[in-house]
């Protein structure tokens, strides 16, 4: 039997909190657990394998995760591939539970990237002592000025303008207005978007993710045991995985992971990019999306800015992309590849209210990972229901 | 506009697969390797070919010409010194020899650079404490 439809999600939370200067990354993590397992109308005692990642774990960090959650499971997975690992996470738990190692995977992300002054976006510094780094450090490699490099190739090479980047940035924006929970949510115009700061040219601030608090949860197990349980099992059809790196030195930087990660997830669905009634992709940045959607091939590589114009990507749109409001808008606690996948099995169920997609049935999850313009990680779920 | 201020890069440490680079760097030169098996000019440095997993390889000069492939007018970095020197240009650049390597566009206005622009390597020697005779590689328009 194909691991296609074998495993569903079965429960899912979004942690609420924005700000968590009382909590531990860990905390976070278990009070997610605890949302997803009551979603799923599961208990921890039936958790029998454990995925998690974070910005600070170390390289046992999964190890004292499930001491602190007093778990001792069957199967473990700390992969950490960046903000995508999440997604990845559902692909590996899917796998194992397929191949008969565990039954029902508990997926965590907790974080205070925020409330601990975090410098994600262009205050990381790099190892000294790293040789590979080295090639980097000295010139200050930020996580902006990486995908910067992306968006000003882009431009140049197709005509991409500035407007059509802040587009994305306003229609999550507007999503995120719909999405109670959302940090972000007072409207803003193509104007706002390019009159706020340059952070690393071509993007200006409001072409960036926020900063904020956050976790979350997943709960996957088998179709069969889906079925039995209080909420309507959301199946994974399909999944794909890549790293997509400097090439010996010759970087394509407009060529991502989703391409490889998407060809494979589409192929093992059997869906077409048609089909798609949602996206929920990974928005560090506004090219992040538009890159995001040529590589996953709802267009081609040079056509993303017209793609993601003229409300496209809005709810109503063709393509409706990220409903919560995104990084951009909604949360962004370093690593959100984990919200990808909650938000779209929420809209697969039909349970988003205000920002619901119109009897939604196949949702597609991209998460990135890493700096695009450097070495990047690239995972994806194609999400369905009956 | 002003001139940037001179950025003095942080220091660099190298292994015994990349210290050909940057003592190169160190005498004004631009070193890649390339592969004696298969023949693939490759950068970063490493102890094998990245093409073929040979370990025959060779450091050679480079000719230090190239054009840039893309970049970015840096305009918020909080990490020293970069904070001082903004705004600056991070680059990559394409070598005439092939591989793309990530660097600073210096001597020139950073809204003159444009992609596909003629550049040359251009090197700050390190002052270290270490006895190293290292230099980062920057590129500047070329003449
Ligand atoms: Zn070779």
């Amino acid at each position: 039997m194909s691991l296609s439809g074998a495993c569903a999600i079965a429960g899912v939370y979004e942690h609420p909190t924005r700000w968590a200067p009382d909590k531990t990354e860990f905390q976070i993590m278990a009070e997610s657990a605890k949302g997803a397992l009551d979603d799923a109308g599961l208990a921890i005692g039936d958790v029998d394998a454990l995925f998690g990642a974070s910005m600070t774990m170390g390289a046992m960090g999964i190890v004292e995760l499930a001491e602190y959650l007093n778990l001792k499971p069957n199967y473990i997975d700390g992969t950490n591939i960046g903000g995508s690992s999440f997604v990845a996470h559902c692909t590996h738990a899917a796998a194992a539970i397929h191949a008969g190692l565990c039954d029902v995977a508990l997926v965590l992300y907790g974080s205070t990237a925020a409330s601990t002054a975090m410098a994600i976006g262009t205050g990381m510094g790099h190892g000294t002592r790293n040789a590979w780094e080295s090639f980097q450090s000295p010139y200050g490699m930020t996580t902006v000025g990486s995908y910067a490099m992306v968006a000003q190739l882009h431009m140049e090479k197709y005509g991409t303008k500035p407007e059509q980047l802040a587009e994305i940035a306003v229609t999550m924006r507007r999503h995120a207005g719909l999405n109670p929970a959302a940090k972000m949510r007072a409207p803003i115009t193509v104007d706002d978007v390019l009159s706020s700061r340059l952070i690393s040219a071509p993007l200006h601030l409001l072409d960036c993710c926020i900063i904020s608090d956050g976790g979350g949860a997943i709960v996957v197990t088998s179709m069969e045991r889906a079925r039995d349980l209080k909420k309507k099992p959301v199946q994974i059809l399909g999944c794909g995985e890549s790293v997509c790196h400097q090439e010996i030195g010759a970087p394509d930087l407009l060529t991502m992971g989703a391409r490889q990660a998407g060809e494979r997830a589409f192929a093992m669905a059997g869906v077409q990019r048609s089909d798609i009634d949602l996206a929920m992709v990974y928005d560090s940045f506004t090219i992040t999306v538009l890159s995001t959607l040529e590589n996953l091939g709802f267009c081609e590589v040079g056509e993303g800015g017209d793609f993601v114009s003229g409300g496209r990507i809005g709810l109503g749109g063709e393509l409706p992309v990220n409903l919560d409001g995104g990084g951009l808008s909604n949360n962004h606690p370093g690593m959100r590849g984990i919200f990808l996948v909650i938000e779209a099995t929420k809209q697969l169920r039909g349970e988003c209210g205000d920002r619901q997609v119109k009897d939604a049935k196949l949702a597609v999850a991209h998460g990135t990972g890493g700096t695009l313009g450097v070495a990047h990680s690239g995972a994806t779920l194609i999400l369905g229901v009956d | 506009m002003a001139e940037t201020p001179e950025l003095v890069h942080p220091q660099v440490y190298a292994s015994w697969e990349t210290r050909g680079y940057w003592e190169g760097a160190g005498r004004g030169e631009l070193v890649l390797q390339r592969c004696l098996s298969c023949g693939t000019v490759q950068h970063k440095p490493r102890g094998v070919c990245a093409s073929c997993l040979s370990g025959d390889i060779e450091h050679f000069v480079a000719s230090g010409r190239g054009t840039v492939y893309t970049f970015t007018v840096t305009h918020q970095n909080m990490v020293p010194p970069f904070a001082a020197a903004c705004p600056y240009v991070m680059a990559y650049v394409q070598t005439e020899e092939g591989p793309r390597v990530l660097t600073h566009i210096v001597g020139c206005d950073p809204a003159d650079v444009r992609i596909g622009m003629a550049v040359v390597a251009d090197y700050q020697p390190q002052q270290r404490t270490d006895g190293e005779q290292f230099a980062v590689v920057r590129f500047r328009p070329a003449d």
